[in-house]
Parts: structure tokens; sequence; C-alpha cells
């Protein structure tokens, strides 16, 4: 072998050997890989799969139309209406500062709206959609989706808007909506959707739940940039019930117009409670809040005295006058104190120790029963009953005709009111005078009662059954429980008593010398009515104002009394039942009474009584 | 030796059909079933469709295969011959490249012949291999130890090197010394001189660090930590675990691969097909096309092991390792086991100057295999 053969192979050998070496050592190298493929796909292969799907999967929430609001005759009063709106994805956008800086180029944002975007993604989900701005007009639109490339995350959606097509005349019953606030955010999903609205205020607070519905979800496969490939799984949501409610919006408008500033009208249905009417003035226009109250629009309605935004039949508190004497009649026969035939004599005054108490009459009624006392409203006589059984006996009747106790209607914010007792007045720091009583037992004196209790306490009168004053009728297309008589308790107050006091309100209306004779129903009606007026009030009346001949029509407006009735009709077999309390109108028989009268004749119009009800039972749950 | 001899003159003499013949058909198969892979998962890429990425895979593929295929059939002395011109052509293309890129103001690492895209960085590791195995073709055991001997093919491969480092490439040009130093070790360079290299490496790595550009500084801060930057840097090799991960065993199946199809997977037809593979066709997907490519490295060092010629042999064992590479560094980059670096995967990725060249350099392995018992000490064509 030559010298070069063997060279070669002794080079051949070594590189035999390290070509071994160096495929092994590749080989292993792959081996290592794959290992690391059998941890990753595998050991781990779990964890990687759920990441997986978390990337893909992009839960989204679908927003149910809210149920609407319609009146007992099927009239909407509350619905939805469509709005178009830009919102914001903060997770498919780089920087959401710049962001709207671009948008705001395109379609000017104020600073507010700026801070309030930039708020509302912070507080929210990344993947939840934030609203940009509401109530895009079409050009607008246009403007957005052509610069759509700069706009990153933006996209223009139609959302629903509510709207009142009666606006003010029933802000006050139907209530509005707003934005949520952090306090509203109950746990439910579908108060973090874009553009969805809270109830704020009546029905549409009360029955938020029920007209909110139930939130759908729709589960979509997004690629890397947050784009919807397609819909995996969607499982919609449960939209909001309708509510009915019992106020009739055609007899509401009509009540309105027939009211001044400072005035309430309640008008219930007597046997079952339903509230037809709820009128207060002045109102505001609850679309108004859809979009966001301006600074300027809630410093005109607070600086407004009469006080628009306040609901003066459920939260005006106001002592009950005269129209407080059957409480305190019935109580008296339920003491058995005294007897409808037994007369008090009314000299004009009553007096008690050094104090005079005087009647309202000053030369006096003479001998009265308690049918005439009632008539003609007589004070010395509920004086004197007062004396005899004393405040909390007064203040336990009054309790059962649902004064100064909360009711049960649908309106959130609804004063109970104020009925004094021993107990109460000791709590203030101060012993119950005789006086006290004495005062009381014609209505005036501590008492704190809205406009709807007293209307519930003639419905009460009225049936004898201890009607709640309310306002739903249906809810979804099904009755609520309420809408017939018998739904109602007895008041467990024996029937002479109530008959009497029946009789004695006729008869305030209808006879010769009763408060309210100028203010009987029209003949054509065939129908007459029975009430009591009142009078508070609202300033005392010194002994020297009163010896002068003092006149009440000469006193600056807001020093005048206020004027109330109470009343129902048809007095032999009772629907209707209404409250109107005037402020500073002077006089119940001059300003209120008649005003009742005038409500009743319309009630009678618009809706004829009909066996077990007013109008169609439940309105049909139409198509929207 | 009667039978080498004979060898040698039917070598000589062989003709054109008999070349073909001795082509390694097998190997050509493997090499088609690798394709094949990386056409169904361009298909799947496409989102279940030829276009965009199948089908041009598949027309490359055939024009690689008459390119590799005609090479296969050169003769090894004539490419032993042209080892140092092809070498100083590859630098060359490297200069101008390098020079157009200045001009065109990027960093610019392709030529264009016609439709075809060429990576001369690519190009430049076969030119590499065959222009070391020439050198070391015919040293001796002393030559070998002697330092001067070895001084000229170091300075070969710091050329490229410099220039891939420049453009600026770091896996490439890592890639380029590793192909370098695997053809010295198989050379027989002594080994302490290897180990002196490795802690020369160690020394100057943090200083080289430093001179880093920025991209390549965050590539190797977040693999050491991928999770501190989810939507920078690290996002795509947290979206390939993922990827992987949620392939399983068996994967989600042919076109089900919901990462890839919902683009979450970034370059999921070039640089992050492995993965794709992955996802749809699981552990035993992947470790089947990983088995594949495997085949094709061991048939390099099949080649390396049958030549009867020292040049044969390590151009066998440069190309298997260039291709190893490739393999390697995508795979573990998918993985997340090594830096995330623009590395392909040869004849399944997506790409046409890639496959070309790593068809060009299974040409010229070809070649050694059909010219295996050639006598390289006489030139081609006389005694």
């Amino acid at each position: 072998m030559s010298r070069r053969q063997r060279e070669e192979e002794r080079a051949r050998g070594i590189f035999t050997r390290r070509a071994l070496v160096l495929g092994a050592a590749q080989m292993g190298l792959l081996g290592v890989l794959a290992h690391r493929l059998h941890r990753l796909q595998v050991e781990e292969g779990e964890r990687y799969a759920t990441l997986a799907e978390e990337n893909r999967l992009s839960a989204r929430l679908l927003a149910p139309p809210r149920g609407r609001v319609l009146d007992r005759e099927g009239r909407i009063v509350a619905a939805n209406q469509l709005n178009w709106r830009a919102l914001l994805v903060a997770e498919q956008t780089a920087d959401v500062g710049a962001t709207l800086e671009t948008f705001s180029r395109i379609v000017p944002l104020t600073e507010q709206e700026r801070a309030r975007v930039e708020r509302d993604v912070r507080r929210r989900r990344r993947f939840v959609p934030v609203v940009v701005r509401e109530f895009l007009t079409w050009e607008e639109m246009a403007r957005i989706e052509m610069n759509a490339p700069d706009l990153p995350g933006v996209s223009v959606d139609v959302g629903t808007t509510r709207i009142y097509p009666e606006a003010e005349h029933l802000a006050h019953v139907v209530g509005y909506v707003a934005p949520p606030s952090e306090r509203d955010m109950d746990g439910d999903p579908l108060l973090e959707l874009p553009g969805i609205r809270v109830g704020r205020a009546g029905v549409e607070r009360h029955h938020d739940r029920i007209l909110r519905g139930r939130a759908g979800t729709v589960q979509l496969e997004v690629n890397a940039v947050g784009r919807v490939i397609r819909e995996l799984d969607r499982r919609e949501g449960v939209q909001g019930d309708d509510v009915q409610i019992s106020i009739d919006t055609e007899l509401q408008k009509a009540v309105r117009a027939k009211i001044q500033d400072g005035t309430s009208v309640v008008l219930m249905d007597a046997r079952n409670g339903e509230v037809l009417a709820l009128g207060t003035q002045p109102s505001f226009d609850p679309n108004i809040f859809n979009s966001g109250v301006s600074a300027a629009q809630w410093r005109q309605w607070t600086a407004n005295r009469a006080t628009p935004l306040i609901n003066k039949p459920t939260n005006g508190l106001y002592a009950p006058g005269s129209t407080f004497k059957m409480v305190v009649a019935l109580a008296a026969l339920e003491a058995r104190a005294t007897t409808f035939g037994e007369r008090v004599h009314c000299p004009g005054h009553m007096d008690l120790g050094r104090t005079r108490f005087h009647c309202w009459n000053r030369y006096g009624h003479g001998g009265m029963d308690m049918r005439t006392a009632l008539k003609v409203s007589c004070d010395v006589y509920f004086y004197e009953m007062a004396k005899r059984i004393g405040i909390d006996r007064i203040a336990a009747m009054a309790r059962r005709f649902g004064l100064g106790v909360p009711l049960d209607i649908e309106l959130p914010g609804t004063k109970a009111g104020l009925m004094p007792t021993r107990e109460w007045r000791l709590g203030q720091g101060r012993p119950w005078a005789l006086g006290d009583t004495v005062v009381h037992g014609i209505g005036q004196g501590f008492y704190q009662l809205t406009p709807l209790s007293l209307a519930t306490m003639t419905a009460r009168l009225a049936t004898g059954r201890a009607v709640q004053p309310h306002l739903t009728r249906a809810i979804g297309g099904r009755p609520v429980r309420g809408i017939r008589a018998e739904d109602w308790p007895s008041l467990g107050i024996p029937a002479t008593h109530l008959r009497m006091m029946r009789e004695a309100m006729w008869a305030v209306v209808n006879e010769q010398g009763g408060t309210a004779r100028t203010s009987r129903l029209p003949s054509e009606l065939g129908v007459q009515m029975a009430g009591k007026t009142g009078t508070t009030q609202v300033r005392r009346v010194s002994r020297e104002q009163r010896e002068r001949g003092f006149r009440v029509d000469q006193l600056p407006r807001e020093w005048r009394p206020h004027a109330l009735f109470v009343g129902f009709a048809p007095h032999d077999d009772p629907v209707f039942a209404c409250a109107v309390v005037v402020e500073h109108g002077t006089s119940g028989s001059g300003a209120a009474a008649p005003l009742a009268r005038d409500v009743l004749a319309e009630a009678f119009k618009r809706l004829r009584p009909v066996p077990g009800g007013l109008g169609p039972r439940v309105a049909e749950a139409t198509p929207r | 030796m009667i039978f080498e001899r004979r060898l040698l003159l039917r070598d000589r003499g062989a003709g054109v059909l008999e070349k073909f013949w001795r082509i390694p058909w097998l190997f050509v198969l493997l090499l088609c079933g690798v394709a094949a892979v990386g056409y169904v998962a361009l298909y799947s890429a496409g989102g279940g469709a030829p276009e965009p990425y199948a089908q041009r895979h598949a027309i490359r593929f055939g024009f690689g295969l008459v390119v590799m295929l005609s090479i296969a059939m050169v003769d090894i002395r004539l490419i032993q011959r042209f080892a140092w011109l092809g070498y100083v052509f590859g630098v060359g293309l490297l200069v101008l490249v390098e020079l157009h890129g200045r001009v065109g103001g990027g960093a610019q690492r392709w030529i264009n012949i016609g439709p075809l895209q060429l990576q001369p960085s690519e190009l430049m590791k076969i030119l590499l291999v065959v222009a070391l195995a020439s050198w070391f073709h015919r040293a001796s055991w002393e030559r070998m130890g002697n330092p001067l001997f070895l001084l000229p093919p170091l300075i070969a491969i710091a050329i490229p090197a410099a220039l891939i480092f420049k453009q600026p490439n770091l896996g490439n040009a890592l890639i380029t010394v590793m192909i370098g130093g695997a053809v010295f070790f198989a050379a027989g360079v002594r080994l302490w001189k290897f180990a002196l290299v490795i802690a020369a490496i160690g020394v100057l790595a943090p200083i080289a660090y430093d001179h880093l550009h920025d991209y390549q500084k965050a590539r190797i801060t977040t693999f050491l930590d991928p999770e501190s930057d989810p939507l920078g840097a690290g996002y795509n090799i947290i979206q390939s675990k993922i990827a992987l991960g949620s392939g399983g065993l068996w994967g989600k199946g042919f076109l089900q691969g919901t990462q890839g199809h919902l683009n979450f997977l970034p370059e999921k037809q070039t640089d992050f097909i492995f993965t794709m593979i992955a996802e749809e066709f699981g552990l035993v997907g992947a470790l089947s096309v990983l088995g594949l490519l495997a085949a094709v490295i061991a048939f390099g060092f099949l080649v390396a092991v049958v030549s009867r010629h020292q040049f044969g042999r390590l151009l066998a064992v440069g190309l298997a390792t260039n291709y190893f590479l490739y393999v390697f560094v995508n795979v573990a980059m998918v993985t997340g086991t090594i830096p995330v670096g623009g590395v392909p995967l040869p004849l399944i990725s997506h790409g046409g100057s890639a496959m070309l060249t790593t068809m060009v350099g299974f040409g010229v392995l070809m070649s050694a295999y059909v010219h295996r018992g050639a006598d390289l000490d006489a030139g081609p064509g006389d005694g």
C-alpha cells in the first residue's frame, strides 16, 4: 500500500468517525425538538387548547328591545326608536386616545364627551363596545364610514332609544330612562351594553327589570384583529315585556288642560284602585333625559319655583282640612262616642281653657247632627268629636283609609306622608296637648298627606274595600291581580257607617246648604256625585285680622289657603274617586269642587263604565 | 482494486443515460414527499385553496427538480474545479446586494432574476461548502495540524458571514459560520481548536451583544421571556406555541386549524408553516414530517460515508448540515426553543429563494452520490 493510500485510509477513518458524531448529534438535536413538541402538544396541550379557544372566541351581548309602556286603551306611551350611533371597541385599537382624536376631526367631540368615552373604556371590559356618539345624522354616518380605515375599533350601528310620544303629559307617571350609573350596576351584564338605559323614575323605574328583558349572547369567531369571521352560537335574549298602565292618555291630557301650576288631580277607579289620571302642573319632557340633560336645562328645572320635576299628587304634602272629617266621624262612631242622631250645638266657636277655637261660620251653625255637620262642614261638631276620642283613635282610622301610610303605587319616591299621634309628638320632644287634638279634628295641624292618599281614602269610603292605588293593568299581555273589586279585602267598617258618610257627602254636593252645592254634575250625565270640600290655612289668622273683617282674597297668592275636594260618582254605585288639591286656591268649594266636577264629567264622557271595569280589560299585545 | 479501476473507467466514459440511472431516485421521491407536505400545508394556509401559495409552490418545485437533476449529472470534478470561482461569485453577489441595498435605502437581501428572487446569503452557504470541501479535499493529517493552512478557509467563512451579518441577518450569519464549522470538524481539524474557539465566543458574545441592532436584541430578550411583551415581539412565539399546543396528539384536522386560519399565526405560509402542520395534524403529523426531514438529512450523511473521495464526503456533510440547520432552527424557533429569526423550512415553506438554493444544494449532493467513485486527481475527461 502506498503512502498516499495510507494517508487516505487514515483521513477516511477520521472523517467517518467525525461524520458519524456530527450525524448523531444532529439526529439527537432533532430528537430534542421531538421531545419539545411532545411537551407542547401532549403534556401542555390542554392549556394551549384553552388559550386557542379564548383567542378565537369572543362573546358579545345582544340587547333585547325594551318593553313598551301602553295606556289602558293600548296607546303607546313609551316606545323604542332607532338610534344610529358610533361605537368603539377598545381592544381593537392600539391607542384609544389617538382614535378619538381622529374621530373628533371627523365628527367634533366635546371635551366632556371624550372624557366620558375614556372613562367608559376604563370601566368596561375591553371587548365591550363603548358609545362614542349617539343620534348620528346621515352625513356624520357617511363621514365615519368613509374614514373607517383611520378609525380602528370604531363602528356605526343602530341601537334604540326611548321615545315618549305623550311627552310631558305622562312624564311623572311613565318616568324616564337614563344611562346606568355605577350604582345601577346590579350584576346584570346587560347594563354593560353601549347605549343601554335604565328606568330612572315612574313606571320605567318600578318595572325596570320587566321592561329591560334579559340579554342574549352571541359567540363569535374572531380573527387576530378582532374582525368577526362567523357566528358560532347565538342565544337570543328575552325581550322586555310590555307594561300596560291604567292611565287613559286622553283623559290625562284633558285633566292637565284644566289645571294650573300647583294643582294636583288624582282620578281613580274606586272599585279596584286603578289610577286613571294623575294630573300635575308644570311638567317636563322626559325625552330630554334620553340624550342627556344639559346643565342649563337642569338649572331651569330646579330654579323653577313651581317645581316641574316634582310629582305633586304623590309627593306634595298637605293638611287635608275638612276632607278629613269623614275619618273623624267614623272614628267617633266606631268608638261609640256619638250616634248618627246626636246633636252638638255650634255657637260659632268652642272654648278650651283660655283658647277659643273658631268655626268657619263665625255666627254658628246651631244644633248639628252628623249628617248636617258634614254637609255644612261644621268645625265645632268635629272639635267636639276629636276631643271625645283623642288623636290616636283618629290616626288609627286614618291609616285604615290609606292616610299617612306607604301606598303600593308603582311610582318610586311616593311619599307616605305623616299621620300625627301622641307617640310621634313625644318623639319630637313635646307632649300632645288637648288643643292639638281639637285642631286635628278638622284636618288641620301636623298632617302631611298626599293628594294620592286622599283619593285612596275617597275610594275606600266609596267602596268599603282596602283598595290600593296602582298603575299596572297587565304585564306582557297578562292581567295583574287587583283588577276585580273582589281582589280587595273589606275595610271592616260597618256598612251603616259607610252609608251615612256617602249620604252626607251626597248632601254636600246635591242638597241646599251643602258646601259644594254649585258643583253638581251636569244633569245630562244622569249621575250625581258625592264629595267633601276642604280649605287649609297656610298661615295662622290672628284675632286682630279676624276682627278687622279679614278677607282671604286680599292676601298675596302664596298666603292664601289651599283648596281641596274629594269626591266620588255615581253616588249610589261609585265608579270614580277623585281628589283635587289647588294650591292657594282660597276655598275648596270655590276652586277645588268645580274642578273635581269637571274631571268627573270628563271621565264619564270618555270612559263609559262597563260591568267589571272600564274600557278594554287588557290591551292586546300588539305586534311590534 | 480492480473493481475500483473498472468503476473509474466506467465513470470516465459514463454516458448521460447511465448517469441518469445512477441518480438516487429514492431520495428524489423523498424530496417529492417533503414538497407534497408543503403543498398540503400551503393549501391550508391559503384558506383551503391552491391559490395563492400551494400552486406556486408546486410549480417552483417542478422547476427546482429540473435544476436539481441537471446539477446531479454535472461531473463532480467540474464542480471541484470551479469551486473557488463559485465562491467568488457568491461573495460578489453579497457585495452587490449590499451596495444595491444601500442605494435602495434599506436592508436589501434579494436579487431579482426575472420572475425568481434569489437571496445570495442562501446560495452563499452552498458555495461556501463547495469551496471548503475543495480546500480540504487533499489535506493530510499533518497539514490539518498547521494553523496557517487553516487560515485561508477561516477567512473564506468570515467574509460572507460578515457580509450577511451586515445585511443585517444575524441568524443566517450564524448559520453560515456553523456550516463552515461542520466542514472543519469533518475535515479533521483538531478538537482543542474548536474548544478554543467556543471559549473565545463565550468571552466575546457579551461584547458583541452590545453591537447588535435593537431588533436583534429584542429577539434575544423576548426569547428569554416571551410573555413580557405579548402584543409586541413575543406575540409570534406565544401564538405559535398556542397553535402547536392546541393541536394536541392528533391535531384539529386538515383546514381546521383555528390559529392559522384566523390569522393569529403570523407568517403562517413561510416561517411558521410547521406550526400550521402541527396544529392541524397534531404531534403525530409533526413527528412524521420531522422524520421525513431527518431522512433527508440522513441521506446526506449516507452520501458522505459511501463517497470514495474526500471532496464528496465533505461536500455531503456540509450540505446535510445546511439542511439540518434550516430544519432545526425553524422548528426550534416555532416551538419557542431558540430566538425568533426569519429562517424558513425549505421545500415546505412558501418562498422561491430558499427552495431553489436548497435544491441546487441537493443537486450538488446528488452529483457527489452519482460520482462517488470518481477519481478527482485526474481531470474531468482525461485519464
